[in-house]
């Protein structure tokens, strides 16, 4: 059951990760690196006690607050100007004048 | 077989890194790949290797580069020529890189000189000549401590490097605003604020524990330092760069930096004074096995104190860059509307 | 005891991985940002909740235990604000929901109101 539910896991990071390549906006790219995330942690934990080693769930808690400080970065500094969606094109590179 | 999957997703996903235009969205991709190699680690069974990785690939090189974009510009600019000689040099390069292995034994041998005596010889003396039961952390502190002292003297000089290029120099009248901006940032913010108050006692913890638990399962000084110094990065980015300056000052971290290299080093001259080899534990105390665990908690100690506090200093020096530009911006575009 | 356990960890995985796999496939096949948002801040809060317990249930040691319940409180905690925040910087940034054009005209009154719309320079 457990390495039914790894594969699970593993099924689900491949679909973030199609996502993440392909999706048309730069917020889907940031959901799909979200997503991806919190099924790696996940990942790590299942490894864990498949492969016997309860050490690993040191690294999914570390890699939960990554996680976080990842995504709070994003916000914060994508303030400026450049990220501004305009209806035009939906990615607009060049600073407003 | 899962390796190979896994392989093949960080080869997806760096060809996605090469072709794409968009610097954001490059740094997002990189987050991935860090995280990839992370888990292929995992499945080789190295711990160790695995959260550093995570802690520094995936987490303190992204929040970097997320910091140096907002600054310098969101696309790469095209190139004007093809640089067909430069690839016809890496492609001689890597051939002959590659040709140069061939000689090397196969990955992994059961006859080659580095499983044949290296490796045995840590794992068999190891329990009885340190006695901790991490091999990483007794080979990484006690076995090659000259090399990991090397490391800290080299984080330490990126440090000083970024301290020298990017420093900036603040006016007194800076710290009147933190009133004002904290007020207007809070109304913004409220959730995250909220839940990070709750959150970073917690990481600060997890940070001490990483830190001291290193002798039994992964961790030790480096992925300590990282998360300490994530912690006080994730409460820069929600409060402002002068709130943080109030409660930790620059001064400060400036000397712990150099303190944790100093405590390395004393460790090393002090068992040159007590009759050893330079970072021979076994003379530190009365019994050798006390002896080597004195050492490897005081240069764990220092490891940690120097990975924090350089982190803190190139991100600090980051964020007052980046806060010096957004003033001359917004100064700017008042000059425009004025004219 | 032990058959008990076995089936209700089963029973917590295999929710889990479902949740999990319809969240994938939900980001894939939904039409617009906010509305992969839901699928993928719902569908992860819950089955990473449903998988650690499944997990719990495997645990031999105390500090294993212990571990496990310091990730579910850390995801339960952190994966809505993250959702929260990811929308409060898209809506913030001008990307503007796909709606029906009256509910379209309603959205972008209340933008204009709060002073930030996407045509706005």
């Amino acid at each position: 059951m457990l390495v039914a539910a790894t594969l699970a896991i593993f099924i689900a990071m491949i679909l973030a990760i199609i996502r993440g390549v392909a999706g048309p906006t730069l917020y889907d790219r940031i959901l799909a690196v979200n997503m991806f995330s919190t099924k790696t942690v996940l990942l790590i934990s299942l490894l864990g006690f498949v492969m016997g080693r309860p050490e690993f769930l040191d690294i999914a808690i570390v890699y939960a607050l990554i996680n976080f400080i990842s995504v709070i970065a994003v916000l914060r500094y994508s303030d400026t100007n450049q990220f501004k969606h305009t209806p035009a094109n939906k990615l607009s590179t060049e600073k407003e004048p | 077989m899962i390796n190979i999957v896994l392989l093949t997703l960080l080869v997806v996903v760096a060809i996605a890194i090469i072709r794409m235009k968009d610097l954001f969205a490059v740094a997002m991709l990189s987050g991935i790949y860090g995280l990839l190699s992370a888990s292929f680690f995992v499945v080789m069974d190295a711990v160790d290797v695995a959260f550093t990785e995570a802690a520094v690939g995936a987490g303190i090189s992204t929040l970097l580069l997320l910091v140096v974009i907002s600054m310098t510009g969101r696309s790469e600019n095209s190139t004007r020529h093809k640089p067909l000689l430069a690839l016809l040099i890496v492609a001689i390069t890597g051939g002959l890189l590659i040709y140069g292995t061939l000689d090397m034994p196969y990955f992994g041998a059961a006859d080659a000189p580095i499983h044949s005596h290296v490796a045995p010889r840590y794992i068999n003396d190891s329990m009885q000549e340190i006695g901790i039961p991490n091999i990483v952390t007794s080979v990484l502190a006690s076995y090659r401590a000259f090399d990991t002292f090397g490391e800290v003297v080299v984080i330490f000089t990126a440090g000083i490097g970024v301290l020298a290029l990017l420093s900036v120099v603040r006016r007194p009248e800076d710290s009147d605003n933190i009133a004002s901006i904290n007020d207007s940032m809070h109304e913004q913010h409220l959730v995250v604020r909220i839940v990070t108050k709750m959150l970073i006692p917690f990481i600060l913890l997890f940070a001490l524990y990483v830190q001291f638990h290193g002798d039994y399962g992964p961790g030790g000084g480096f992925q300590a330092g990282v998360i300490f110094a994530s912690a006080i990065i994730l409460y820069v980015m929600l409060f402002g760069l002068n709130t943080a300056r109030k409660v930790i000052n620059q001064t400060f971290i400036q000397l712990i930096a150099a303190t944790g290299v100093l405590l390395y080093g004393c460790v090393g001259i002090a068992s040159l004074l007590n009759g050893g080899n330079f970072f021979d534990y076994n003379v530190l105390a009365n019994d050798p096995i006390a002896g080597q665990h004195l050492g490897i908690l005081l240069i764990e100690w220092g490891v940690g104190c120097t990975v924090a506090s350089v982190m803190l200093i190139i991100f600090f020096s980051f964020a007052a860059r980046r806060e010096v530009q957004q003033k001359n911006e917004n100064q700017h575009d008042k000059n425009q509307e004025l004219l | 005891m032990d058959i008990v356990i076995n089936i209700s960890s089963g029973l917590c995985l295999f929710t889990g991985s479902f949740l999990c796999i319809s969240g994938g496939i939900g980001i894939l096949r939904f039409p617009d940002f906010y509305t992969r948002m839901h699928a993928v801040g719902v569908t992860d809060t819950l089955g990473a909740g449903m998988i650690l317990i499944g997990l719990m249930m495997h645990s031999t040691d105390f500090l294993v235990l212990a571990k496990l319940v310091m990730i579910l409180l850390l995801t339960l905690l952190i994966s809505p604000t993250t959702s929260h925040v990811l929308a409060k910087a898209a809506l913030h940034n001008g990307l503007v929901p796909e709606l029906t054009p009256d509910a379209l005209d309603q959205t972008s009154l209340d933008l204009k109101k709060k002073g930030k719309t996407s045509s706005n320079p």
